[in-house]
């Protein structure tokens, strides 16, 4: 039987008052969103927090919209609503191409966005998404809140830049208006709901025949920051063809460190992100081409 | 701490450590045993529950998290000595054998047709892919959906369905 270490816990009424618990708490408290990546860490004695800081009762931390040109997803958003709200899929396809293959439906019903990312699991999917999309974290603390882009969100394997009293609050990712836009992820586990044994993500930005911006997110690879930040440099102003999406896989896959584990061997690990980063463009390109039925951009763009 | 639960309708007020998974509060401290705690790592889905209007798998949620909040159980299925479609489907089609998954599958088919009354037996299996089931019963289990699904069609249609076996079934009380 697995139970947790004695934990304290406090339940948060607002974003103020969970800041406010963080400060009174220290750095041995932990917030508590969903806890599906939480309480299994802590049933395990890898992690063994004083106090819990609950922050459910937030509703205003869960919505998915669009403002200002961003898709902004609260942090407090459940991977299911991600998956059920058609804005995000028809903003950024990627979105739900990944939620689809992350835990399983009941799962996702109650763990949350935010707590995924701050989580920091070297092989957790939406890091990668974000990666590609090139979002931006927004961070509050009881100074106030700042931004942070999501290659530099993470800091480390379970380690983010979200210091002790402050709260990942939202995800904010520009939607382009203009450009022919597609994204997509590709995925591969042992089995349905696993963590993955490689991913990629993909989002380009055609102009004309070439790709004027593209965005690749790598999880369970070894990447750095999530991203294969030179493949992306190959691919500026490339042509948008085959070749360049095998060419850019070659170099995501030269970039990466994957580590052999019990999910397979290292070069199995480098090859999938060599071949998924070219699969993934090429379905981002299918999307990009055919923008009114993938709907790459919101009609309130 | 304490906290206050309303657990298929009836209140619980309790004293627990906030380390206390729901899966113990509702079957060591309620004694509702019908949920079961399987794989403790929330992949098998055999401690699936209600948590307000959600299925969750009650392993990895803390009983301090329900506080405030509804928990419908297996015991809650039933409403007034009646089973739920779903609990008659999975009794007309087999749809299990040693029974230990049955609890949380039922749950999660109850949701499942509450939003999709008429799933395929593909959406069936999506929706039930968090939940594992070691007697291989999946095909049963997606038989008794489909069941229950039928049978509630036909009963908010308020006609008879032409399967007498069926309609006998649907009449007679269950042993």
């Amino acid at each position: 039987m697995q139970v947790p270490a004695y934990v304290e816990y406090e339940k948060a009424a607002s974003v103020e008052h969970a800041l406010a618990l963080l400060a009174r708490f220290g750095p041995e408290a932990r917030v508590l969103a969903g806890g599906h990546s939480l309480i299994p860490m802590m049933k395990l004695r890898l992690v063994q927090p004083e106090t819990l800081i609950d922050i459910n009762g937030l509703s205003e931390l869960s919505y998915i919209k669009v403002t200002d040109g961003e898709l902004r997803i609260g942090a407090l958003t459940r991977h299911a609503q991600l998956l059920d709200t058609p804005v995000a899929g028809q903003c950024f396809t990627i979105l739900h191409d990944a939620e689809k293959v992350i835990a399983d439906p009941i799962v996702r019903n109650w763990g949350t966005i935010g707590g995924s990312l701050c989580q920091a699991d070297p092989s957790e999917d939406l890091s990668a998404a974000f990666a590609a999309l090139k979002a931006t974290m927004v961070i509050q603390g009881t100074d106030g809140g700042r931004t942070v882009s999501a290659r530099e969100f993470h800091t480390g394997p379970y380690e983010t830049v979200v210091a002790p009293g402050e709260l990942l609050t939202e995800i904010r990712i520009a939607i382009r208006p203009g450009a022919p836009a597609g994204s997509a992820y590709q995925k591969v586990g042992r089995r349905v709901g696993d963590w993955p044994v490689g991913a990629a993500g993909a989002a380009i930005w055609l102009a004309g025949d070439a790709i004027g911006a593209a965005g690749i997110g790598l999880t369970a690879v070894g990447a750095e920051h999530f991203a294969a930040a030179e493949a992306e440099d190959f691919l500026r102003g490339a042509p948008a063809t085959e070749a360049s999406f095998v060419r850019a896989g070659e170099i995501a896959a030269e970039h990466c460190r994957p580590s052999s584990d019990q999910r397979g061997p290292a070069g199995y690990k480098r090859h999938l992100a060599q071949e998924l980063t070219t699969r993934a463009l090429r379905v981002a390109l299918s999307r990009a081409r055919n923008g009114a039925l993938s709907g790459a951009r919101p009609q309130d763009a | 701490m304490q906290i206050s639960v309303n657990v298929n309708g009836t209140d619980y007020a309790a004293e627990v450590e906030a380390r206390l998974l729901l899966i113990h509060f509702l079957r060591d401290e309620l004694r509702l045993t019908g949920s079961h705690w399987g794989c403790d790592t929330s992949n098998c889905g055999a401690c699936v529950v209600w948590l307000d209007d959600l299925p969750v798998k009650s392993c990895t949620v803390l009983a301090a998290m329900a506080d405030g909040h509804r928990v419908r159980t297996v015991e809650g299925l039933e409403r007034g000595g009646t089973l739920d479609p779903i609990q008659r489907g999975f009794a007309e089609c087999h749809g299990l054998q040693c029974g230990f998954c049955t609890p949380g599958m039922m749950l999660t088919s109850r949701w499942l047709l509450d939003h999709n009354p008429d799933p395929s037996p593909a959406q069936i299996r999506e929706a039930l892919s968090g939940q594992i089931c070691r007697c291989t019963g999946y095909e049963n289990i997606v038989r008794s959906v489909r069941w229950a699904a039928e049978h509630e069609a036909a009963a908010n249609a308020g006609t008879t369905t032409t399967d007498a076996g069926a309609d006998r079934a649907a009449q007679e009380p269950l042993a």
